[in-house]
C-alpha cells in the first residue's frame, strides 16, 4: 500500500497524546504521550493485566480511545469515521492466536489483498513471495483446520506481510508456541523485520523477545508507560522499584550513601558496605538494583587475592532454587544477595546449603537511584 | 389394537396408490412453510447479525425479547394475526385472512425470532479476537458481515432447520388464520387434526407419515450441507 503523497518518511508514523482508554468504567490506559519512530521496532512489555492488548488494539485503531485522546498517523489525527478504513488498510495486526478463517491457506493469505481489491497478478505475486519467505508454499491448498500451531502461525505471518503494511502491530505473537517452534519462527521473523524495515509495535510479557527484536523497549505497568529506552538502558537501569521488580533484576537493596569520591560511592546497606558507581552525594538514601547474573560466586580457597570487582563479601548459602539450566542461589552476606549461576558451576564447585563462599560484583553493576 | 392396524393398513394403501387431494395438501404445506422460512431467514439473519455484531443500549433487553419470541405459542400468534387481518381490523383492507399468505405471515412471525436468536447467539460465540482480526485485515462493513456469516454458517444451518421444523409442524396459527379450507388453505397439520376428529384414522396416519417424511427430507438435506461444510 502506498501512503498519501503528502506524508513523508521523516514524519513520525504514530504519535499518541493524552491517550486514555476506559473499559467497563475502569481506566485501562493512561499515557500522556507516546511516539513510534519511522522504521523502528518498539516492544512494549508488561505483566498480564497491564493493558498491553488494549493499548495495541487502540494504537491499531481497532478500539476507540476516550475523546480527549489524539492519535496521529504521519501527522494526521485519526478520525473514527468512514476514513478509518483507509488508515487501517495501511496496517497489519497479528494476534497471539493465528486467528485464521475457514478455508484454505491460500484463501487466508490472500484475504486482505482481496478486501483491498488488489489486481489478481499482484495478489499472486505477493502471496507466492511471502508464502515462500515463511516456508509455507507447500501448504497453499491445505485447509487451515489441518495445520499445526507453527504452520498456522506462519500462515498468519504471511497474511500480514503480503499487505506490505506501513505499520505492523503484534500482540504476543509467539507466546502460544512450543519453544523449538518459537525459536525458529522468532529467528525468521527477526530477519524479515530487518529486511523490510517495517515500523513495528509489539506488545509482549517476554523480556527475551524484547531483547531479540527491539530497537526500543517500553515498560507498561497498570496502563502507564513507566520507562522507555533501548533494551540495555531499560534492563540495566530501571527507573524505579516497580519496573525493577517486573524486569526481575534479582536484587533490590536499600541503603544510604556514606561517602562519594570520583563517582564511586560507598553505601551502607543494613550494616554492610557496598561500593557503587554513582554521583549521588553522602547522606542520600538510595535504592540499588543489582542483576542476579552480575554476581560471581567463588569458593574461599580459590579466591584470587586481587580482583577488579570492588565488592567482595563472605557469606553462606541459605537457599538454592533451580530455574531451567540455572540455579538461583541466595547468599547471606549480612544482606541477602541473589546470584544466578549455571547448574554446572553449582556441581563443579560442589556447592550446597550452609556452605561459606565469596560473592563478588563490580561497582558498575549496581544501578543506584535516590529513594523517594 | 384392531383400530391401529386398520389405520396403518389404510394409510399405506393411500400412500401407495396416491391421492390427489393428499398430494395437494402436502404441496401447500411445503410451499407455505418454505416460503415463510425463506422470508424469516432474510429478516432473521439481518436482525441477528445486527444484534450479534453491535453494542448498543437496550441490547440485552432486545436479546431477551428475541429469546422469549423463540418460544412464542403459535396459537397466540394466530390470534394476533387474525385480529389484525379481520375485516374490521387494522389490516383488514388487505383481504388476506383465510389465505395461504395469512398462514405464511403467521409462520414468519413464529420462525423469525428463532432464526434471529440462533444467528445472534452463534455470532456472539465467535472469538471476539477473530472479529478484531477481520477488522484489522481491512474489512469494510459489508466484508465484515459476509466473513462473520461465513464463519458461523454451521450454526446458521441449524437455525434454518429449527425455523422450518417449528413452522411446518405448527397447527394452531394455521388453523386460525388459514381456516382449513379445502383446496385453499388445508395443510398437513390442519388436515390431520380434522381427519382424526372425524375418526378417519387411516387418512390421518397417512398424512402424518407424509409430514414426517417431508420434515426428515428437508433436515437431511440441510444436515448434509452442514456436515459437508464441516468436513472441509
Amino acid at each position: 500500500m502506498s501512503r498519501d503523497n503528502s506524508t513523508n518518511l521523516s514524519i513520525v508514523p504514530l504519535e499518541a497524546k493524552n491517550l486514555s482508554v476506559i473499559l467497563g468504567g475502569q481506566k485501562i490506559i493512561d499515557i500522556p504521550s507516546f511516539s513510534v519512530f519511522p522504521n523502528e521496532v518498539i516492544v512494549i512489555i508488561g505483566p498480564n493485566g497491564s493493558g498491553k492488548t488494549t493499548l495495541l488494539l487502540t494504537l491499531a485503531t481497532l478500539l476507540k480511545p476516550e475523546k480527549e485522546s489524539i492519535i496521529s498517523y504521519w501527522g494526521q489525527p485519526a478520525k473514527y469515521s468512514s476514513d478509518i478504513l483507509k488508515l487501517r488498510r495501511q496496517f497489519a495486526v497479528l494476534f497471539q492466536e493465528p486467528l485464521l478463517l475457514s478455508g484454505s491457506v491460500w484463501d487466508n493469505v490472500t484475504l486482505g489483498l482481496r478486501m483491498r481489491r488488489v489486481k489478481k497478478d499482484e495478489i499472486n505475486f505477493r502471496t507466492k513471495k511471502w508464502m515462500e519467505r515463511f516456508g509455507i508454499m507447500g501448504l497453499a491448498k491445505r485447509q487451515v483446520k489441518t495445520l499445526s500451531g507453527g504452520e498456522a502461525k506462519r500462515v498468519s505471518l504471511a497474511r500480514a506481510f503480503v499487505l506490505q503494511p506501513e505499520i505492523l502491530f503484534l500482540d504476543e505473537p509467539f507466546t502460544a508456541l512450543d519453544s523449538p517452534t518459537r525459536a525458529s519462527l522468532l529467528e525468521d521473523f527477526e530477519r524479515v523485520l530487518r529486511e523490510t524495515k517495517v515500523t513495528t509495535v509489539m506488545v509482549t510479557h517476554d523480556r527475551n523477545e524484547a531483547i531479540a527484536l527491539a530497537n526500543r523497549v517500553a515498560i507498561l505497568l497498570k496502563g502507564r508507560i513507566r520507562q522507555i529506552g533501548t533494551a540495555q538502558e531499560v534492563f540495566s537501569c530501571p527507573v524505579d522499584e516497580e519496573v525493577a521488580n517486573f524486569i526481575e533484576v534479582g536484587n533490590i537493596l536499600h541503603g544510604t550513601v556514606i561517602s562519594q569520591n570520583d563517582g564511586l560511592a560507598l553505601v551502607d546497606v543494613g550494616g554492610q558496605q557496598l561500593e557503587a558507581v554513582s554521583e549521588l552525594s553522602a547522606g542520600t538514601r538510595v535504592t540499588m538494583f543489582l542483576h542476579d547474573d552480575d554476581i560471581t560466586l567463588s569458593l574461599l580457597s580459590t579466591q584470587t587475592k586481587v580482583s577488579s570487582a570492588r565488592n567482595q563479601y563472605t557469606g553462606t548459602v541459605v537457599k538454592a532454587f533451580p530455574i531451567g539450566s540455572q540455579i538461583r542461589v541466595t547468599v547471606d552476606c549480612g544482606v541477602p544477595l541473589v546470584a544466578l549461576i549455571t547448574r554446572r558451576s553449582w556441581e563443579e564447585m560442589g556447592l550446597n546449603q550452609g556452605q561459606t563462599l565469596i560473592a563478588s560484583f563490580k561497582a558498575s553493576s549496581i544501578h543506584l537511584i535516590p529513594r523517594r | 389394537m384392531n383400530l391401529i392396524w386398520q389405520g396403518i393398513i389404510e394409510a399405506f394403501q393411500l400412500l401407495i396408490h396416491g391421492n390427489r387431494e393428499m398430494l395437494r395438501i402436502a404441496a401447500l404445506s411445503l410451499e407455505v412453510s418454505l416460503g415463510a422460512t425463506a422470508v424469516s431467514l432474510v429478516l432473521g439473519i439481518g436482525a441477528g447479525t445486527a444484534i450479534g455484531l453491535n453494542k448498543f443500549t437496550g441490547r440485552k433487553f432486545i436479546i431477551s425479547l428475541v429469546n422469549t419470541g423463540m418460544g412464542l405459542p403459535p396459537v397466540v400468534v394466530g390470534l394476533v394475526v387474525m385480529i389484525f387481518l379481520w375485516r374490521g381490523g387494522p389490516l383488514g383492507f388487505l383481504h388476506i385472512l383465510f389465505t395461504p399468505i395469512a398462514m405464511a405471515i403467521a409462520q414468519v412471525i413464529i420462525s423469525f425470532p428463532i432464526i434471529t436468536g440462533f444467528t445472534s447467539a452463534s455470532i456472539q460465540q465467535l472469538d471476539s479476537k477473530l472479529r478484531f482480526q477481520i477488522l484489522a485485515l481491512g474489512a469494510s462493513r459489508f466484508q465484515i458481515i459476509w466473513l462473520v456469516l461465513k464463519e458461523t454458517r454451521l450454526p446458521l444451518l441449524a437455525a434454518v432447520m429449527a425455523g422450518f421444523g417449528g413452522i411446518i409442524s405448527e397447527v394452531g396459527a394455521s388453523t386460525m388464520v388459514g381456516g382449513n379450507i379445502m383446496d385453499q388453505t388445508r395443510v398437513l397439520t390442519t388436515a390431520i387434526v380434522m381427519e382424526a376428529g372425524k375418526g378417519d384414522f387411516g387418512l390421518a396416519i397417512a398424512l402424518s407419515v407424509i409430514l414426517m417424511i417431508l420434515v426428515y427430507a428437508v433436515n437431511l438435506l440441510l444436515t448434509m450441507i452442514q456436515q459437508r461444510n464441516k468436513a472441509q
